[in-house]
Formats: C-alpha cells, structure tokens, sequence
C-alpha cells in the first residue's frame, strides 16, 4: 500500500517538476498575495488630512492641535476662520477631518465647565472614518487632563491596555487569516486539477484498469500537493515575520500540525471537488469558489463572526478557515498551548475526517 | 455462435455468456457469448458504436454487466473485479500514457501502479525497454516520440506485471504502417508465448492477423469463427474479378446495376460482389452494352470487408427497417 501511494507521489512530483509554472504558482502565489495583501489591506490610517477651524485662538487650543499632530496620525492642511469652506475641502478630498475648536474653549477650561470640541469627518468611508475617530478620542483622553491646567484625577476612569497587539495594528490581525486563505485556495486548486487532469486526458480510464486502489491513488496524489502547501505556509509565515513584524509566540510544532490538519481538509476538498467537474476548467472554477468565497467572507479573515446575521454565523460553522485562524491567532500572537484551542483543533480533525470520508467515497464510486 | 473446438479442449481464458449492458434505454451489448482460448489473438471488429469498447470495459472490470456473465482469468466480471485487474494488461483507446514522463518513469509508474518494485520492477523495465525498442530513448519525455514508440512503450506497460491477457482496445491508431508491422510483430510473439490478447480493431488488415475474429454490430455478435471459415462460408460465385481498360468507369457503371452489392478497385481489377451467382452475366452484359466490355471474367475471393457487409446487411435485412 504504502509502495504504490509512493509510486504515485513520485510521478506526481516529478510531474510537477516538469510543469514548473504550477509549481512556481503554488510557491510564489502564497508571497505574492502575502506581500500585495498585507501592504494594500492594512485598516491602519496614517497621515489624516485635519482640517482646523479654530475660535478660540488660546493657548489651550494650540496645545490641543500641537497633541492632536504631535500623536502622529494627523497632518494639518489648513487653518479656516468658519466652518463655511469645509464643504469644499471634504469634497475635493483634501481634507479627511475637520477639528472646530469653539470660541469659549478656553474661557470654559479656565472656568472649570465642561466644553467640547467638534470633530467633523467625511463619512462616505466608514471604515476609515470610524478609525479616525477612534483616534481622535485617544488624543482628546489624552490631552484632556493636563490642558485643564489641573491635576484632574477623575474618579473613575477606564484604562484601556491593548494586550499581544498594542498598537492595534491590523497585519498582526489579518496575516493569520491571510495564511488561510493563501492554503486553502492552493490546496484545494491543486488536488482539484491534479485529479481532474488524468481524466482529461484519458489517463484515470488506464489507472482504474490496475490494481491501484481508489485510496492509494488519492494519498499519492494529494501528499506531494501537502508537502508543497507546507513549504509555501513556511515561506508565508517568515516573511510575514520579517516584513511585518508579525511575532510567533506560540509553539512552532503546534503551528505545524494545526497546518497539516487544516490543509487535509484543504486537500479532501479538492479530491472532492475533481469527482464532481470533468474538465479542469470547471475543476478550477468549483475550487475557487467553494474555498475563496467562505475563507474570506465567512472565516472571521476580515468580517468579525460575532457580528453577523445568525444565519451566517451558522454556516461560518462548517468553514475550516475558521477553526484555523481562530487557532492561528491563538498560537501565533499569544502563544497558547493547545488547552485554549483544543476544540477548534478538533473541529478541524472532524472537518478533515468528514471530507476525506466523502472524496474517498465518491472517488471509489466514480473514478 | 462459437467456433468448434479442436479435440483437446483448451484452456479458456476468458468468457462471455449472454452478457449485456444497458445505458438508460439503450443496449449498448446485447447478449454477447465467446469464449478466448490461452495463447489466442482474438480480434474484435465493428465500426464506432458497435459495442466493443464497451465489452472490453466490462471484462476489464471497469463497468459492471447489466445481464448475463462473464469470467476473465478464471474470475468473474462482476463480483471478483480486484483479482481480474491484477491479471489483465489494459492498453485503452485514448492515450494511456504520461506525456510529460520519460520512458523510465513512465514503466516505473505503472509497473508500481502494477504492484511491482525494486529488482522485480527493475527487471521487467528493462524487458519493456528491450520489447518496445526502446533502450536508447528511456529518458526521453513521452511527448517527443514518435506515435509508433508511444504505442509499444503503452504495450509495454500494460505487460511488465506479466498479465495472461491483455485488453488492447484500438491500439494502433494514427500510427504508420511500418510501426503497425513492428507492433503485431510483438503482439504475434506475446500470443506464441501463451499470453491471450484481445484487440479492437476497425482495419481489415489487422484482423487478417488475429486467430479468430469476432464481428459487432449495433450491440449484436453477428459473426465468430477464423478467417478462412469467414471466407469460406461466403457464397460461392458471388464474387467476381474483371479486367477492364476503363476500371473507374466500368466500377462506376456498375455501382448503378441491379444486384451488384459491392464494387470495388483492387489495382486494375474491378472487384464486384453480386446478391447470387446468377447476376454474373447480367454484369457482363451491363458492362458490354454501356462499351465497356470485361478483358476478363474471372471467379474472386470474398475479401474479410465483403464478408463483414454481407453479414451486417443479412442481420439489417432480417431486424428489418
């Protein structure tokens, strides 16, 4: 048994040595996405163009604008007398925020009332305006007590403390997602074509007239496929390590094997998939959607699980990636062992089991 | 339908009893029955969609029978297919090899495929190398050979587990006489060493070579016996041989004439297959009065193909339209 699934991974390998522009694409592709991925989707906001209208024209109000551009995510653009012009700014998009500092600014500090600022923003984006305005109040927090003049203690007061991501930056967050993104869609297109190659080109009809059983065909094929996925999950996590500073805390052998487990799944799904299409165009076109769309729609990648509609977090339930980057990020950032994330561990053995059960089924019947 | 048998019974090798197989309504083999003795070249004729290639299926164990039975290797079709695949060679119409594998590794693949390996792999590569002719070129990829090679490599590995039979369905498509030589060279020395061969085959020269041949039409096994009983069971007089100086013309004379069956060139002769023996001077008469009188009238052999389309015409005649 172990002979023949041998035989089969060395003919695939060498296969795939030869077809070096697939092998090139199942190491390469994994970079490439990680690289233009982790640099276009970053949630981060940077250099925000603050537009300031200030009345007050006070020391305290210089003081609040110096910690607003001294917090380094803002850069001024213009100094307005009124409100009126800001219309014009927010549409030309030359200004992404507005601070309208009030006349009695400093009268209402000096006199101990409870004053504000207004902090105008272009909406039309939400996403990064809620981050401006997340930023914002950290500057306004910040900058609140000492411009009273006073050594304010306010009686109770929430300390946020951001733990194994201080700064809350989003590469830290989303490499692990991108990882299992990158795997499934590679392992699942991979076994997809390989499988469906062989009855494109007439091939399976000769297998299936050998001894070669349904199983050893199928372990021989998707093994060289693992070996590959792994080197490229390897290269992935390296260089997310070295270009955006994401740390490993965790165990490196608990990374592995959780890996392996979420990639035979990738990989069952694949065969499953090649006993469905008979052209590797239709192959490629199941694989893409059936492991793209959920990994980054429904996995918690990008779109938090907690927050969707019932219905969809129940279907979130049967998709691998979830598993994977919720037990990722529990390895990779905070460096817990396996008594946090057993369960999702399992999840991903049950996901695994159930679909190779399936592939292997169908294959028996329809090969 | 079978041929009789010679006094010393032979060892059957494969065997098929009334079977058949349906897709949906249609019958694609219809209560077929042979019998393939050990060492024998047994052709399978018909044209696309007769049924061969879909009883070649079952008995390789590829597709299950929908009525009757059949045993190949002393198994049978339906129940024992595992013991059948490690005793069949299967050699399939579509290209059974890896084009962008070299020689070698295409024989160590299906040689492990095959459950073979190490010295026992080795020795059987280099015996396919040998067979096939194809020593000098082992590491070259299958896709830079030439259709002859790429056939006797596909023969070569349907034989390295040593099957006693192989199943060749068409083998020799597309691929130029002389290497057509050298192949049945090869599948005549494979049948002298006791291994059975089973082929498809839609060319009469082919089927000149097998032992016996069976004929498929429409579902149905029409004919099966040797070539010379073939020929011998055809009509006597109904095959005539003429010379003509004006042989396309007198041929496409008498393709219009009432009884002729067939015409066809052979060299100068006009090869002509009437319904009886009686149309013969009709014939000559048709051919004299349109002044193209025969130089020579002589009583010809029935060629494999006139017997074929005489025995699919009298099945289609008693079926009815």
């Amino acid at each position: 048994m172990i002979r023949r699934v041998l035989a089969v991974t060395v003919k695939e390998l060498l296969q795939l040595r030869r077809d070096w522009r697939t092998a090139l694409a199942l190491l390469g592709m994994p970079v490439l996405l990680l690289m233009i991925y982790g640099y276009a989707l970053s949630f981060d906001v940077q250099d925000i163009r603050l537009a300031v209208v200030d009345s007050s024209r006070s020391a305290a109000s210089r003081q609040l604008l110096q910690a607003f551009l001294q917090s380094g995510y803002f850069v001024q653009v213009g100094a307005l007398d009124d409100t009126r012009p800001l219309d014009a700014l927010f549409d030309s998009g030359r200004a992404q925020a507005a601070l309208v500092i009030p006349r009695d600014f400093a009268a209402a500090l000096a006199a101990r009332r409870p004053t504000g600022v207004q902090f105008v923003l272009d909406g039309s984006d939400s996403q990064t305006a809620s981050t401006i305005l997340g930023y914002a109040r950290q500057v306004v927090a910040a900058a609140g007590p000492s411009l009273a003049g006073l050594e304010l203690e306010p009686r109770v007061a929430a300390r946020p403390l951001v733990w194994y991501n201080p700064n809350l930056e989003s590469s830290i967050f989303l490499v692990p997602g991108l990882l299992a993104f990158i795997l499934m869609v590679s392992s699942v297109i991979a076994t997809a074509l390989a499988v469906v190659r062989e009855k494109e080109r007439g091939t399976m009809e000769s297998l299936r007239a050998t001894p070669l059983l349904a199983i050893e065909l199928l372990f021989g094929k998707t093994l060289p496929y693992l070996l590959v996925a792994t080197v490229a999950a390897a290269t992935s996590l390296a260089l997310a390590w070295a270009l955006f500073d994401v740390p490993v805390r965790g165990e490196i052998g608990w990374l592995a094997a959780v890996t392996v487990l979420f990639l035979a799944g990738g990989l069952g799904w694949g065969v499953f998939i090649s006993t469905l299409a008979d052209t590797q165009q239709v192959a490629f076109q199941l694989g893409l959607l059936s492991s793209m769309l959920p990994t980054l729609l429904l996995s918690g990648f990008i779109f938090p699980i907690s927050s969707m509609p019932p219905a969809l977090q129940a279907i979130s339930h049967i998709v691998p990636a979830r598993y994977y980057i919720a037990t990722l990020r529990e390895i990779v950032l905070k460096g817990v062992g396996p008594e946090v994330w057993w369960n999702d561990a399992l999840a991903l053995v049950a996901y695994g089991a159930v679909v190779l059960l399936l592939a292997t089924a169908r294959t028996v019947r329809s090969l | 339908m079978s041929a009789a048998r010679p006094a010393a019974a032979p060892e059957i090798v494969v065997s098929a009893r009334e079977l058949s197989r349906r897709f949906g309504d249609f019958v694609a083999v219809d209560r077929v029955s042979f019998e393939v003795a050990r060492g024998e070249i047994f052709g399978f004729l018909g044209s696309n969609g007769a049924g061969k290639t879909t009883t070649i299926r079952i008995l390789c164990g590829l597709l299950e029978p929908t009525g009757g039975s059949a045993s190949v290797a002393g198994f049978d079709v339906a129940t024992q297919r595992s013991s059948i695949k490690t005793r069949i060679g299967y050699m399939s119409q579509r290209f059974s090899l890896y084009a962008d594998l070299s020689v070698d590794e295409n024989l160590r693949f299906w040689g492990g495929a095959y459950r073979l390996w190490g010295r026992e792999l080795e020795a059987r590569r280099r015996w396919a190398l040998q067979a096939a002719g194809l020593e000098a070129r082992r590491r070259a990829l299958v896709r830079d050979l030439p259709g002859g090679f790429r056939q006797r490599l596909a023969l070569g590995c349907a034989l390295l587990h040593e099957p006693p039979v192989v199943f060749l369905d068409e083998p020799t498509g597309g691929v130029d006489p002389e290497a057509r030589r050298r192949f049945w060279d090869l599948i005549d020395e494979l049948a002298a060493g006791g291994t059975t061969v089973f082929v498809t085959t839609h060319s009469m020269d082919e089927a000149e070579r097998c032992h016996r041949v069976a004929l498929m039409h429409a579902g149905r096994l029409l004919a099966l016996d040797t070539i010379r009983a073939l020929k011998a069971a055809f009509p006597a007089g109904c095959v005539l041989d003429l010379g003509s100086l004006q042989p396309v013309a007198a041929m496409t004379l008498l393709e219009g004439t009432p009884g002729v069956e067939d015409v066809a060139l052979f060299g100068d002769r006009v090869h002509v297959v009437v319904d009886s023996p009686q149309r013969a001077a009709g014939v000559v008469a048709a051919l004299a009065s349109g002044g193209l009188p025969p130089t020579a009238i002589e009583p010809g052999a029935p060629s494999l193909e006139d017997v074929f389309i005489k025995v699919i015409r009298d099945a289609d005649a008693r079926s009815g339209p």
